[in-house]
């Protein structure tokens, strides 16, 4: 009986998988707001109300000089979208934000507004990682957040294994790592160990505030701000913790699974 | 009981004058301190507070049954002083970590060394405990672990299959958290208190906000109370899902793991449909929450909510059914009642192993005040327990939910809160999905912080695991560990 009341419940929970990426993109929730977007014209003369609001001073107003966001440090919490008195830092409900390049996620200037989104892998790599990518995640100084919804993305809402890429057990498995947390000192030397057991070629993604620029620790003595001052980093995920589903459009952004109007092709 | 103790009383959620903080020389004071345990207090926190060229040290007691806290202080000491944990091993970790901090020697105690100091690139875990003989051979995991997990070091000393002893290592994670406190609150101490643990953002930004809140003599507006406890089981909803999903997956039991992972989400989402994170960063702010539960989305949440409990109900009695998963879970993993309450377990394993220790019932604030859960308890100790402990309580935050929900408070969300109030002590404690999550706050004479300290429950149930594992399978450790399921970062801070 047991085995046949476990097949009928799961015969009636049917497929629960995401039509993504053939079907739309499931919504954020309303109140997430998803990507930034900041106009540095509309600034006022010598406004800087929300430089000192932002929690990681991920905003800068040099004097003379147009605004600056870095939504790699940006942890989403809006508090300068409800201070801006030009409307001139907006929410754009966008869930892409994924980066290959640090500087592509400094906002503000004309024509910089928006984070570059990532292109893909270029041929040689794309060739062996474009079909099987297999990751091994390190959390350096997470706090189980970005850990949490990377694991999400295993679960049969998400089905990454659909896409070939894995989470294994082993650096020896793995072409690349998935680093999460600001690297704490602390995990410093298993983090470079851990990078130099994977084989060459070998790529490495930042995820979320944290490991792309220390999130809220920056500055502090006992971390390193981000994966980027330990090992070299070639994709970029913003986010406090990214939304699963930004973290899925980074990685498939990276592998050109993605047919996506807006991507630069290599 | 507490009415007798010379410590200062005072209730969960509020402060009191640093002066009022009645004050001990420190072998008198370690005196006193072990005479409360010895009657029955539980130590919530120990930690010293650097004065002069010494250190007071600072005890936080709970009398759980009399629902009332209590605290002491020693006067400034430098040296040594002897060992609590000697008598009282509940002790055992705040005393290491004060010998850590402020280089007060604990005389006498078993194992002094470090919990989380930084020694080059990694930390400094010092020797391990080892047992000596031909047929023991040592294990040795971690930091970096197969999956996706925070990083720790585990050291078994093994004969053959069978445990005889687990050291646990922390201090990867550490991000020094409360040294950056000292002089705030700063402009990043909000993103950082919900960031202690990232899967109990709800509990320790709570903790936090009431501590500011309590540092004025204040409290944030019942709407924003009301708020803050429904975000607080929705996050023990989520992880709790999660915790049965994953211990499933241990034992092999697929059908209760797949559908786990799936219905956690579901929670998560039912936190972002509230402020838009799914953890609920941005929700919870001193003297405030910045979004509102307004009817329609009330309504919303109410609806998807009974389908997501509809769900892990049925997942669980897959599960729940499965003679297989009951043989694999029962007896393996086992803490004694007894063994509970000399390490001062907290939380959902602590209720696993019959203790009745619940801070929304012994130390009711916010908006337990008016509206309480049934505490749910389960005697064994095992790993069958602790998954039984998470099912009773998936309903019983459900039904709590499900009633709150339904009846907002009127009323603002926000208040304007005044300063903290100087030379003051605030102390603040919030039943986390794990357990107690404890803030204590000292500020100085301009207001700011002088001294915060953080106790995740994570800092007081590390032990438990180690010591659920003696004459334990070794191959039963995954399940032993996912039955607690602590938090790395919350010890290290």
């Amino acid at each position: 009986m047991f085995v046949l009341d476990t097949l009928a419940h799961r015969l009636n929970r049917g497929c629960e998988t995401i039509p993504y990426p053939k079907g739309p993109a499931p919504a954020l929730p309303d109140r997430h707001g998803g990507a930034l977007k900041v106009e540095a014209a509309k600034c006022a003369d010598g406004c800087s109300a929300c430089v000192p609001l932002c929690p990681t001073e991920a905003i800068t107003r040099p004097p003379g000089k147009p605004v600056g966001l870095d939504l790699g440090r940006c942890i989403f919490c809006a508090a300068c979208v409800e201070s801006c008195p030009q409307g001139a830092i907006t929410r754009t409900g966008d869930h892409r934000m994924a980066a290959r390049r640090r500087e592509d996620l400094v906002l503000g200037q004309p024509g910089l507004e928006q984070a570059r989104l990532a292109v893909a892998l270029d041929g040689k790599l794309r060739k062996l990682f474009g079909r099987s990518l297999r990751l091994r995640q390190v959390s350096a100084g997470g706090c189980n957040a970005c850990e949490a919804d990377t694991n999400v993305l295993g679960t049969i809402g998400w089905d990454l294994a659909r896409f070939g890429i894995q989470f294994v057990a082993s650096p020896r498995h793995a072409d690349g790592l998935l680093i999460t947390g600001p690297v704490s000192r602390n995990m410093e030397l298993a983090l470079k160990k851990t990078y130099d057991a994977v084989a060459a070629p070998k790529i490495v993604i930042a995820v979320g505030a944290c490991a792309i620029a220390g999130g809220p620790f920056v500055g502090h003595p006992e971390v390193n701000n981000g994966a980027g001052s330990v090992v070299p980093v070639d994709l970029y995920i913003p986010g406090c913790p990214p939304h699963p589903l930004t973290i899925l459009d980074g990685l498939l952004r990276l592998l050109n699974l993605l047919e996506d109007e807006r991507q630069r092709k290599p | 009981m507490s009415a007798s103790t010379p410590f200062a009383l005072l209730a969960n959620s509020t402060a009191l004058p640093w002066t009022d903080v009645p004050e001990w020389p420190d072998a008198d004071f370690i005196r006193a301190t072990a005479a409360e345990l010895a009657r029955g207090a539980r130590l919530c926190a120990w930690f010293g507070v650097p004065e002069g060229a010494g250190t007071r040290v600072v005890a936080v007691l709970a009398f759980d049954a009399d629902n009332t806290l209590a605290v002491g202080r020693s006067t400034p000491f430098t040296g040594g002083y002897p060992a609590l944990t000697a008598t009282h091993p509940q002790a055992h970790l705040f005393e290491r970590e004060l010998w850590e901090q402020h280089g007060l020697t604990p005389e006498g105690h078993p194992w002094l060394k470090p919990v989380r100091r930084t020694a080059g690139n990694a930390p400094a875990v010092g020797d391990f405990f080892r047992v000596e003989g031909r047929e023991v051979h040592e294990v040795a995991v971690g930091p970096v672990h197969a999956g996706i997990i925070e990083p720790g070091h585990f050291r078994f000393q093994c004969a053959g299959e069978e445990v005889l002893h687990l050291e646990i290592a922390l201090g990867y994670q550490h991000r020094g958290i409360e040294e950056a406190l000292a002089g705030g609150p700063h402009r990043a101490t909000m993103s950082q208190m919900e960031t202690i643990a990232g899967d109990t953002t709800i509990a320790h930004a709570t903790a936090h906000a009431t501590i500011m809140e309590a540092l004025a003599f204040t409290e944030a507006p019942l709407r924003a109370q009301w708020l803050r406890a429904i975000a607080l089981e929705l996050e023990r909803l989520a992880n709790h899902t999660g915790d049965i999903g994953a211990l499933a997956n241990d034992v092999a039991f697929l059908p209760t793991s797949a559908a786990c992972g799936k219905i956690r989400g579901d929670f998560l989402n039912l936190t972002a449909l509230i402020c838009g994170n799914r953890f609920g960063r941005g929700l919870v702010r001193p003297g405030a929450c910045r979004y509102d539960l307004e009817p329609a989305r009330a309504a919303q949440l109410l609806e998807r909510l009974k389908s997501a409990l509809a769900d892990v109900e049925r997942a669980g009695a897959w599960f729940w059914d499965a003679a297989s998963v009951r043989a694999r879970f029962e007896n393996v993993g086992a803490v004694t009642p007894a063994q509970a309450a000399e390490i001062g377990l907290v939380g959902l394993a602590a209720r696993a192993c019959g203790l009745v220790r619940d801070v929304r019932y012994d130390h009711p604030a916010g908006w337990h005040r008016f509206a309480q859960a049934p505490v749910a308890v389960w005697p064994s100790g095992d790993v069958f327990a602790r998954a039984r402990v998470r099912s009773l309580e998936i309903k019983r935050s459900g039904d709590y939910l499900c009633e709150q929900v339904a009846a907002p408070p009127e009323g603002d969300l926000r208040d304007t809160l005044p300063p903290p109030a100087p030379d003051t002590l605030a102390v603040a404690l919030v039943e986390g999905w794990r357990g107690e999550v404890c803030h204590v706050a000292l500020t100085g004479a301009d207001g700011r912080f002088r001294r915060y300290k953080i106790i995740d429950p994570s800092f007081h149930n590390w032990t438990g695991l180690a010591l659920a594992l003696r004459l334990t399978a070794i191959s039963d450790f995954p399940i032993c560990n996912k039955s607690f399921n602590l938090s790395y970062c919350g010890f290290d801070l």
